[in-house]
């Protein structure tokens, strides 16, 4: 079980898609205000890594891990954040972002005609494929001991 | 490996110590023709680059030096105000040097107790049960370990990117910090360390890191 979820937010702190699988632990708040606290905390790290940095940064805050979860961040030049919450050992997260946002949001994301931008995501097609998407990816089956 | 700074931040979340190792020093001069071809931000405190970055000159440096004459926020040395000798065309050729701000104590106590919330709401936001706090930061510049012992004292230490054996260094500063800081009878718990023995050992020790025997166990 390797991948907890992913929260896609947009410039402005709207989360625009929220996935998860396995998750075994709930934050006990509605999704709203976890939503919330999440795209703070973020906000927080990328000013808090900015100032801490001892040379100039250029990709900026990467990821984050405790004992027991890996939290992973990529941010467009946009202003769109994509963060995926994973297990410790999983590895090339980065890269997995990436392709997910060229393969699976621009595609299905951006050139749906009936996506309004700011908005959250609500066709089924592109739910779906952000799930085969992610069950597809070599982390998802990573089982960690 | 280089280590770029050790931090201490105590149960209620007060920086208690700090220690800067090796902060490379960004500066970049340059002579420059009317009219220049950045854009700064005149701020009363500072002036700083906000767009057209080249040469070594990042958004976010700040101005240092107009002429080898020291700029202090938004006046120079010899009181003149640095908005206006920048615009004013006659001043030209002029020379400007520009260094990536340095964190003032301030700030650095700032910083230590940001990471606090940061650190508890990594472990409320967790999908899995009974999560810890955040033990490893990694941004493309640095990465930042954290450890925090059984009473809540953190212990940070900042590295380049990709660093491994931070967790032993951490224990080893921890034991340093239990056997110097916490047998001082004149240190007082929660107050800023002053203990020169600590700073030596703690030195001595960062030093040892550096040269690559990650033997640290050796005391």
């Amino acid at each position: 079980m390797a991948v907890y979820n992913l929260y896609v937010f947009d410039k402005y702190g709207v989360m625009l898609f929220y996935n998860e699988w396995n998750r075994l632990k709930k934050s006990g708040m509605t999704q709203e205000e976890e939503a919330k606290l999440m795209y703070g905390m973020l906000y927080s790290i990328k000013s808090f890594v900015g100032k801490m940095s001892p040379i100039d940064l250029r990709d900026g805050f990467l990821y984050y891990k405790t004992n027991k979860y890996a939290l992973h961040y990529l941010e467009t030049p946009s202003g769109l954040k994509f963060v995926i919450s994973t297990d410790t050992a999983s590895i090339n997260v980065k890269e997995l972002l990436q392709q997910f946002y060229a393969k699976v949001w621009v595609e299905f994301v951006v050139r749906d005609p009936l996506w309004v931008p700011g908005t959250p995501v609500t066709s089924d097609l592109c739910k779906q494929k952000i799930d085969e998407f992610i069950k597809q990816s070599p982390i998802y089956g990573i089982k960690n001991i | 490996m280089i280590i770029y700074g050790v931090y201490i931040v105590s149960k209620s979340g007060g920086l208690i110590f700090n220690h800067d190792h090796n902060i490379p020093r960004i500066e970049n001069e340059k002579t420059f023709s009317y009219p220049i071809d950045l854009v700064l931000d005149y701020d009363p405190k500072k002036v700083s680059v906000v767009f057209g970055q080249k040469d070594g000159i990042n958004v976010g440096h700040v101005l240092v030096s107009i002429n080898g004459i020291m700029a202090n926020g938004g006046t120079l040395e010899d009181g003149r105000d640095v908005k206006a000798v920048i615009e004013d065309a006659n001043n030209y050729p002029l020379n400007l040097k520009f260094s990536r701000p340095r964190m003032t104590t301030n700030e650095k106590i700032f910083l230590a107790s940001m990471f606090y919330p940061l650190f508890a709401i990594a472990s409320q936001l967790s999908p899995e049960p009974k999560s810890s706090g955040i033990e490893v930061l990694e941004a493309d510049t640095f990465t930042l370990h954290c450890f925090q012992t059984l009473t809540g004292v953190k212990f940070m230490v900042i590295a380049e990117p990709h660093q491994t054996g931070l967790d032993i260094l951490l224990r080893r500063i921890y034991e340093l910090y239990s056997d110097y800081v916490l047998k001082n009878p004149f240190y007082s718990l929660e107050m800023p360390i002053r203990c020169e023995l600590f700073d030596n050992k703690l030195q001595a020790l960062l030093e040892q890191v550096e040269k690559g025997t990650t033997a640290l166990i050796e005391k």
